[in-house]
């Protein structure tokens, strides 16, 4: 480990102008970015501690939706009567990500913005395109595993290991953002970069800006979500493969769903082509399993990792004929 | 022991519980001694290769480091003698820094020295290390043996059975390495003092430990103390010493001042060992009920490049059934992996894991019950040693367990018995371990404060051991146990044996025992002898002990006088009674193992994937238990174990650079609570008096043996899917739906 400088901010503001042009970083809860220090694969010359920033409460939106403050941890978040209310779904994938210690100091900013779990990212001694552009992927032909088989490139096959930023994307959550140029909103859906040839560059945030909150979208009276997770043990273990799921039904008749994976994708993967084949279906299991298909058309699948491609399908299957169920 | 005791298999709380929970029991690396120095090891980041060069010239500048040593600046050390039989056995027998050879990834190529443990770590990731680097060889893929064989069990003619056999069954079977990871870490602090050297070190075996530490550094038996008072378990890592223990030692006489070194949990995955990898393949003759002819078992076992560790999974193939024609053999094939060790159920934990499955095939295949299959090849004696077993009731152990468990509503038919979604699979087979007896010398004093203080350099991993020298000397003084103080783990003390094998507690128990009853024959004769005593002028012989007070036979306990007021008669701070007792002659004449049985329930969800326990029973017998609680929490432990075994860890090495990918526990998968179903657990209560008076055998391994068996066939059974090689992951079991 390495020394570095520390400070604390106690408002927005400060915290944006305490971040110097390079080598800072903002510590919330600390769960990624401490154990990648002590790993030396982040090496941050100055931290700025935003835990003092009034940016912890959950409330309600003037549209009925809900607007979450970046500072939320992730248990009060999980546990908030709103939430288990109105975005089940959000509930769900925060209480499958992690431990209980660990959702207590983990926080809705910090963990849109969680690195991969990589083994190879998270070893200085081998390349790796995210830590250090253009020294190659160790992962193309080491275990693979546990890794991405949706939105890869040839330079990165890392997999996002974030269960809530799943169940948001799904969602169509909205990110707020301020920085030394003021603030502005960015859709979930446009907030994540695939690795491409650039996989360090991972979302669209300037350097030096910080998340202030997230907006969810108000949820439709008749909708319905539910997160599947499936791991190798029960708890505690980052996914193989989930599905996030919200559909809107008439009768048996799907008139609007929106799906998202975890655990397959490089990003957090919502999934239009899936959406599209459910619009207007009829809740039967041939049409799930058609969106899963259409879901994993473009899955590419690498040494160890084929089997996430069937068992994506068949945790959107059973996500889908859990919330469809009467 | 006494006829109706108040303390021997009940359900005895550990005397040493209350100081674990509340934080006041001294680990190892806990010891914080003054002007301690702190060193932090480097691992090489080759599998294979040499050093060409180290720049510690940055390190060393860095403020607080004191010292950086390896293979180009340090002291001579030898190697040790490498003699389980004698107590001298190391971990890795390379001393660390011999020289610039690198065998595995991580193994220690430096150590940073500094006057606080956050100094030496940044100095640690200033030190440049160059290596000349060759692709290292920890592939399983080929494994060609080129040596003779490491084991060879024979009888009768294998071959000619199998060519005739009416039955025939080839399969191959593979175990993963798998890593111990303890929840305590490995750590050693050594000081100095002149020319005699004190290890604070976490060991199973703290005798041997002191043995081959006096090898290593070249000292006497007597330079060397090493302590170990509590351990945060061990499950066979901490049997013998690692190279990190020496690298303190050679720090700690450089500096002239004490120097912790603790091992972080990613190097608990290269150098301090693991369960190797094994390939078995396993012919079976059989005729058509079911009964052996012919059992070949061909086990092929890579080691590291420096030692010749063997995983004895031959052993067990020649006592286990009745079959005339029986052939095991063994070969090592050497590797760029670290030196593997024990690790709980060492050998019989992966051979029982492919001589079970090939059981439950045979069994399927002649469509007879996996129970019956077993019986009908019920070995009556150690058919590999011609000797009767001292006890043996395997068969109850069956009948026990089918019955609890309602084995009977099994139906046979692949996929048949569902529950909801899920489809429920019933698997069972049998455990088993060897009932072993070491040397031991115990030393049981009786105090003028009215305790009772036994000591032995044995040490208590976190099972009980503590405990078990409590109850025995209450079971024979009737002295209360929290009148009793055990110091364990100190090699200052009477030797003791290694805590491994299940061995301690059936070896030590007699030393107890004898030694207690010395230290109460003392004291009876100082009764008799002493003018002015209630019991002056009576036989000795007339005389016991009992509730803690002196009083003649026939009387009762309550007339007695308690045992200090005898040690005052002559003004006594006390008496004691020392022993060493070997094992027993009975071990030259019978065979001596437990044996039990497990059954297990998997609850498959197809559609998904996913794969539950919903429910398990293990039957033991393994003689007498001394304390219910911890016997029982040793099974279930090691139910957990198995279940980890069978479904989830696996230790994966980098075919590039040999590094274990995985070295942490979000990437090394074991059970968690949600993992488990409630466990039952049943003890069969045979003693067995040929072991020791009490009929007591250790079980802290025979619960791991055969678990991933009885999981996978029950996974056969609920999905028509035979796994062969651990674990049982979800790619397996894709296909079914």
């Amino acid at each position: 480990m390495y020394e570095f400088q520390y400070t604390k901010a106690n408002d927005v503001g400060q915290a944006v102008s305490s971040v110097a042009p390079s080598g800072s970083k903002f510590v919330a809860g600390g769960t990624t970015l401490i154990d990648l220090m002590k790993l030396d694969v982040e090496r941050p010359k100055l931290l700025v501690d935003i835990n003092g920033l009034p940016l912890d409460r959950i409330e309600p939106a003037g549209d009925g939706g809900l607007k979450i403050g970046a500072m939320v941890r992730n248990s009060d978040l999980a546990h908030d009567e709103k939430v288990q209310r109105m975005y089940p779904v959000l509930s769900q994938a925060l209480l499958s990500g992690a431990s209980p210690q660990l959702r207590n100091m983990a926080t809705t900013g910090g963990n849109l913005l969680q690195r991969t779990r990589c083994y190879y990212f998270r070893d200085v001694n081998y390349p790796c395109n995210k830590r250090t552009p253009g020294s190659g992927c160790s992962a193309m032909d080491g275990f693979n595993r546990i890794h991405a088989v949706l939105g890869t490139s040839q330079h990165c096959i890392a997999t996002h290991p974030s269960d809530m930023a799943v169940a948001m994307i799904a969602l169509g959550a909205t990110i707020f953002v301020t920085g030394s140029k003021g603030e502005h909103s960015i859709p979930i859906t446009k907030f994540y970069l695939l690795p491409g040839s650039t996989p360090d560059h991972e979302n669209v945030l300037a350097p030096g800006e910080i998340i202030t909150h997230v907006t969810l979208p108000p949820p439709a009276q008749n909708a319905k979500s539910h997160y599947l997770k499936r791991r190798d043990r029960a708890s505690y273990e980052f996914a193989l493969a989930s599905a996030a799921v919200i559909v809107e039904l008439d009768g048996r008749k799907i008139s609007k769903a929106q799906v998202a994976m975890g655990g397959v994708g490089t990003i957090p993967w919502r999934s239009p082509e899936a959406e599209h084949a459910l619009a207007g279906a009829e809740a039967s299991e041939r049409n799930f399993r058609r969106a899963a298909e259409a879901a994993l058309r473009g899955a590419k699948a690498h040494k160890d990792n084929g089997f996430k491609i069937e068992l994506a399908k068949r945790t959107l299957v059973r996500a889908l004929q859990t919330v469809t169920q009467a | 022991m006494a006829e109706k005791s108040t303390v021997i298999g009940k359900e005895i709380t550990r005397i040493d519980g209350i100081l674990k929970v509340t934080g006041g029991a001294p680990y190892g690396v806990e010891y914080a001694l003054e002007n301690m120095a702190w060193g932090v090891g480097i691992g090489s980041t080759i599998g294979a290769g040499r050093i060409a060069r180290i720049d510690s010239s940055e390190a060393e500048k860095m403020p607080g480091v004191l010292a950086v040593l390896h293979h180009g600046n340090t002291e001579k050390l030898f190697r040790p003698a490498n003699s389980f039989e004698e107590m001298s056995r190391p971990g890795e027998s390379r001393p660390p820094f011999e020289d610039d050879q690198v065998y595995y990834y991580g193994q220690f190529v430096a150590l940073v020295v500094a006057d606080t443990f956050e100094r030496a770590q940044a100095a640690a990731g200033r030190v440049v290390v160059k290596y000349d680097a060759r692709t290292p060889d920890v592939s399983t893929a080929e494994l060609t043996p080129k040596d003779p064989p490491a084991v060879k069990n024979e009888r009768g003619d294998v071959e000619s059975a199998l060519s005739s056999a009416p039955v025939k069954l080839d399969v191959t079977y593979e175990t993963p390495v798998e890593t111990h990871n303890p929840m305590e870490m490995h750590a050693t602090i050594a000081t100095w003092n002149k020319d005699k050297l004190t290890l604070y070190e976490t060991s199973q075996g703290v005798v041997n430990h002191r043995n081959v530490a006096a090898e290593v550094l070249n000292l006497q038996r007597e330079s060397v103390q090493v302590i170990s008072r509590f351990i945060g378990s061990g499950f066979g890592c901490k049997l013998f010493p690692w190279p990190h223990s020496w690298m303190a030692a050679i720090a700690s006489k450089k500096l002239a001042r004490p120097v912790k070194v603790s091992v972080p949990r990613s190097m608990m995955f290269t150098t301090v060992g693991h369960r190797p990898f094994t390939r078995q393949r396993i012919q079976l003759g059989a005729d058509k009920d079911g009964k052996l002819t012919a059992f070949h078992h061909e086990i092929l076992q890579p080691t590291s490049m420096v030692d010749d560790y063997v995983e004895n999974c031959a052993e067990a193939t020649s006592m286990l059934y009745a079959c005339p024609n029986v052939r095991a053999v063994q070969y090592l094939i050497h590797k760029n992996i670290g030196t593997p060790t024990p690790m709980r159920g060492p050998g019989r934990t992966p051979s029982l894991f492919a001589i079970e499955s090939a059981m439950d095939e045979l069994a399927v295949k002649l469509n007879i019950d996996p129970v019956e299959v077993r019986i009908r090849n019920y070995a009556e004696m150690d058919e590999g040693k011609k000797m009767p077993f001292s006890s043996k009731h395997l068969r109850e152990a069956y009948q026990t367990g089918a019955e609890k468990f309602g084995w009977s509503q099994r139906n046979p038919k692949v996929g048949s018995m569902t529950k909801g979604k899920e489809i429920l699979g019933l698997g069972m087979a049998t455990c088993t371990w060897p009932a072993t007896r070491h040397n031991a010398e115990v030393r049981v004093s009786l105090l003028a404060d009215g305790t009772v203080r036994a000591s032995c350099a044995t040490q208590d991993v976190g099972t009980g051991t503590y405990t078990v020298f409590a109850e025995i000397i209450s079971d024979r003084t009737g002295v209360p146990l929290d009148k009793i103080r055990v110091q364990l783990g100190d090699t200052a003390m009477p030797p003791g044996p290694t805590s491994g094998g299940s061995a301690a507690t059936a070896t030590v128990i007699p030393a107890i025992a004898q030694a207690t009853d010395q230290a109460v024959q003392s004291l009876l004769k100082v009764a008799a002898l002493t003018s002015g005593s209630p019991f002056e002028k009576v036989d000795p012989k007339n005389l016991k002990m009992t509730g803690g007070r002196v009083h003649k036979e026939g009387d009762s306990a309550e007339s007695g006088t308690p045992f200090p007021d005898i040690l005052k008669l002559r003004d006594l701070s006390g008496l004691d009674g020392q022993v060493k007792t070997e094992a027993p002659p009975e071990a030259k004449q019978f065979s001596m193992h437990s044996f039990g049985a497990h059954f297990c329930e998997v609850a498959f969800d197809p559609e998904i994937a996913r794969l539950r326990i919903s429910r398990w029973l293990t039957v033991i017998d393994g003689g007498r238990m001394i304390n219910m609680k911890t016997s029982r929490n040793q099974i279930l432990g090691a139910i957990v174990m198995g279940v980890g075994m069978a479904m989830f860890e696996e230790t994966i090495y980098d075919h590039r650079n040999g590094k274990p990918v995985n070295n942490n526990f979000a990437d090394y998968i074991v059970p968690v609570n949600a993992d488990i179903p409630d466990l039952d657990c049943i003890f069969l209560d045979f003693p067995d008096n040929k072991l020791n008076e009490y009929g007591a055998r250790g079980i802290g391994e025979i619960g791991l043996t055969g678990c991933a068996s009885a999981v996978t066939s029950a996974v056969y059974h609920a999905t028509g899917v035979r796994v062969r090689g651990l674990p049982v992951r979800i790619e397996n079991l894709l296909k079914t739906a």
